[in-house]
């Protein structure tokens, strides 16, 4: 058993729930819609990167609680759609079950692993895009085209971002 | 309650999440029809169930209702055949009347119309045989009808009495292998005997094959047979053909193409002319008939002169002083024809009076369809 990465060994317990304060759970998804929203406006190249998303998937793995991980994503999402054209729902739904697949995820594996994140990120980004195209197909009826190659890199380069990024945000959690 | 939702909390906040944003999402979103999504969402979801609700109670009623409505449709359908055999009966009784009404009405205008004396009668029976086409009538001898006399209908010639008896007489029709009248093209007043076939229908014979006839051609009743008045339509040729010495000219015949129940029995015929004109382009040129007596200018007035009774003795005196100016004997061998066109010395001829008649080539023309044959019986 001892060779057994300690990501995999045994199940977290409670103990290990990372805390933040409320400015940062409030704050840093807030950052994270502005910085889709805007910055793309003057670097189009970073476009790509779906931050909203990131974040979700970093508080709820943190967090380790599925409701937290429903709410979060949902509160992300919606305010994600307030800001978009699209109908008031279609980010809730897919990030909220993004926020809850990562918050059962968490129960299961230890989080802090950086390849762990990089598999993470990369496996949620290709979810949340792939669940949208669902969503907006069958619920909007909308004849969007879902480009699978293109999806993957984009998970690819998100993955390699969130990284970097879940380290910074690891400098927020509150220590007892 | 508690106790499920404690235990599934997680999944329970993840539905209930989902719900909110979905009936969210439908309270916004519009379909293509301006209908907000949650009623499309809401009716796509009722119209399945209900239509099965709907389905099962219309099934049920109408199988009670067919079952009880089946019960009385045996009876019923027995009811109905039994009324449309009645009325199918009587429609063709009534159909039969109206027909023989017709029928009666049609030869009694033809009757009224036609200058022939003819009484009415009515097919009664069929003679025995397979080829043999005798009809018996309901009028015989009581009647006035006698064995040779011809029987029409107002569409054609249908045949000829050939024995009669006090209350009835027997009926030779066209198609019979031993009728025969003699008949004449509409259009090209070609001379034929009509006779039957034993089907049903008729052949033209004796007609040249060099003679023209075309299919869809009218024959009439030429009227030399002593038994049919001429002008009767007899058939229209439906197949022409040579054949090894006469054409083969197959007709049908008028007369039996709408059926055969009532007849017209001639008792005195009535000569009409053929009921057409000649073709157009076609020059007839007549021979001058001799003049009256006393025209001394007259190259027969001589043969006139000496006794000749008709105009054919007149015209032998002519040809005889003619072959006697050129030292002709009539009959020798060898010696071929004398002049004709050469006037006789003793009576000098004087100019002709038309171009048609100082051209011999002229004479030689067809005589006209409207001059009756010298052969041709009259009534």
């Amino acid at each position: 058993m001892s060779d057994i990465p300690a990501a995999f060994s045994d199940p977290p317990r409670k103990s290990k729930v990372s805390k933040f304060k409320w400015v940062s759970i409030v704050g840093i998804p807030l950052a994270a819609i502005l910085f889709q929203v805007y910055v793309p406006r003057f670097f189009t190249y970073l476009a790509y990167l779906e931050m909203p998303l990131l974040v979700t998937v970093y508080f709820s793995l943190m967090r380790r609680s599925p409701p937290f991980g429903v709410l979060l994503g949902m509160c992300i999402g919606l305010a994600q759609d307030s800001l978009s054209n699209h109908p008031l729902g279609m980010f809730g739904i897919v990030k909220t079950l993004v926020g809850y697949f990562a918050a059962s995820v968490s129960q299961r594996f230890e989080t802090n692993n950086a390849v762990l994140r990089l598999v993470l990120a990369f496996f949620f980004f290709f979810f949340h895009q792939f669940f949208y195209w669902v969503l907006a197909r069958a619920l909007l009826g909308e004849a969007v085209s879902f480009e699978p190659l293109q999806t993957l890199v984009l998970a690819v380069l998100n993955a390699a971002v969130a990284v970097p990024l879940f380290h910074i945000l690891d400098r927020l959690k509150v220590t007892d | 309650m508690d106790l499920i939702l404690n235990r599934y909390r997680n999944l329970t906040a993840l539905v209930a999440a989902i719900l909110v944003q979905l009936v969210l999402l439908a309270y916004q979103v519009k379909s293509n029809q301006e209908v907000r999504l949650i009623r499309v969402w809401a009716v796509s979801a009722v119209t399945p169930l209900a239509r099965l609700l709907e389905g099962g109670r219309s099934g049920a009623v109408t199988f009670f209702k067919d079952y009880f409505v089946l019960l009385d449709v045996r009876e019923q359908n027995k009811r109905l055949q039994t009324d449309l055999n009645r009325v199918q009966l009587e429609n063709q009784v009534l159909r039969s009347e109206l027909d023989t009404a017709e029928r009666g009405r049609a030869l009694s205008v033809f009757q009224e119309q036609s200058q022939m004396k003819t009484v009415a009668a009515r097919i009664i029976g069929n003679s025995p045989g397979s080829n043999g086409r005798v009809v018996l009538i309901d009028r015989g001898t009581g009647s006035g009808i006698q064995p040779g006399m011809a029987v029409i209908t107002p569409d054609g010639i249908v045949g000829k009495i050939v024995s009669s008896y006090p209350t009835a007489s027997n009926l030779l029709l066209v198609t019979d292998p031993t009728f025969a009248a003699g008949v004449l093209s509409q259009k090209n007043r070609v001379h034929g005997t009509l006779k039957g076939t034993g089907n049903s229908n008729a052949l033209v014979d004796y007609v040249q094959n060099e003679q023209n006839v075309e299919v869809g051609e009218w024959f009439y009743t030429a009227g030399d047979d002593r038994v049919f008045p001429k002008g009767l339509p007899a058939g229209t040729v439906t197949a022409v053909r040579p054949g090894r010495t006469v054409k083969e000219i197959f007709l049908s015949p008028s007369g039996l193409q709408n059926g055969l129940e009532d007849v017209l029995v001639i008792l005195e015929g009535d000569h009409k002319p053929i009921p057409d004109l000649p073709p157009p382009g076609q020059s007839v040129h007549l021979q001058p008939l001799p003049t009256s007596e006393g025209d001394s200018a007259d190259p027969l007035s001589a043969a006139r002169s000496s006794g000749a009774q008709t105009d054919l003795d007149r015209e032998v005196e002519h040809t005889r002083r003619i072959g006697e100016d050129q030292k002709h004997v009539f009959g020798e061998r060898g010696r071929g024809a004398p002049d004709f066109n050469k006037v006789p010395a003793a009576a000098p001829l004087a100019a002709p009076s038309s171009p048609a008649s100082a051209s011999p080539a002229s004479n030689s023309q067809a005589p006209s369809s409207s001059t009756p044959s010298s052969n041709q019986p009259r009534p």
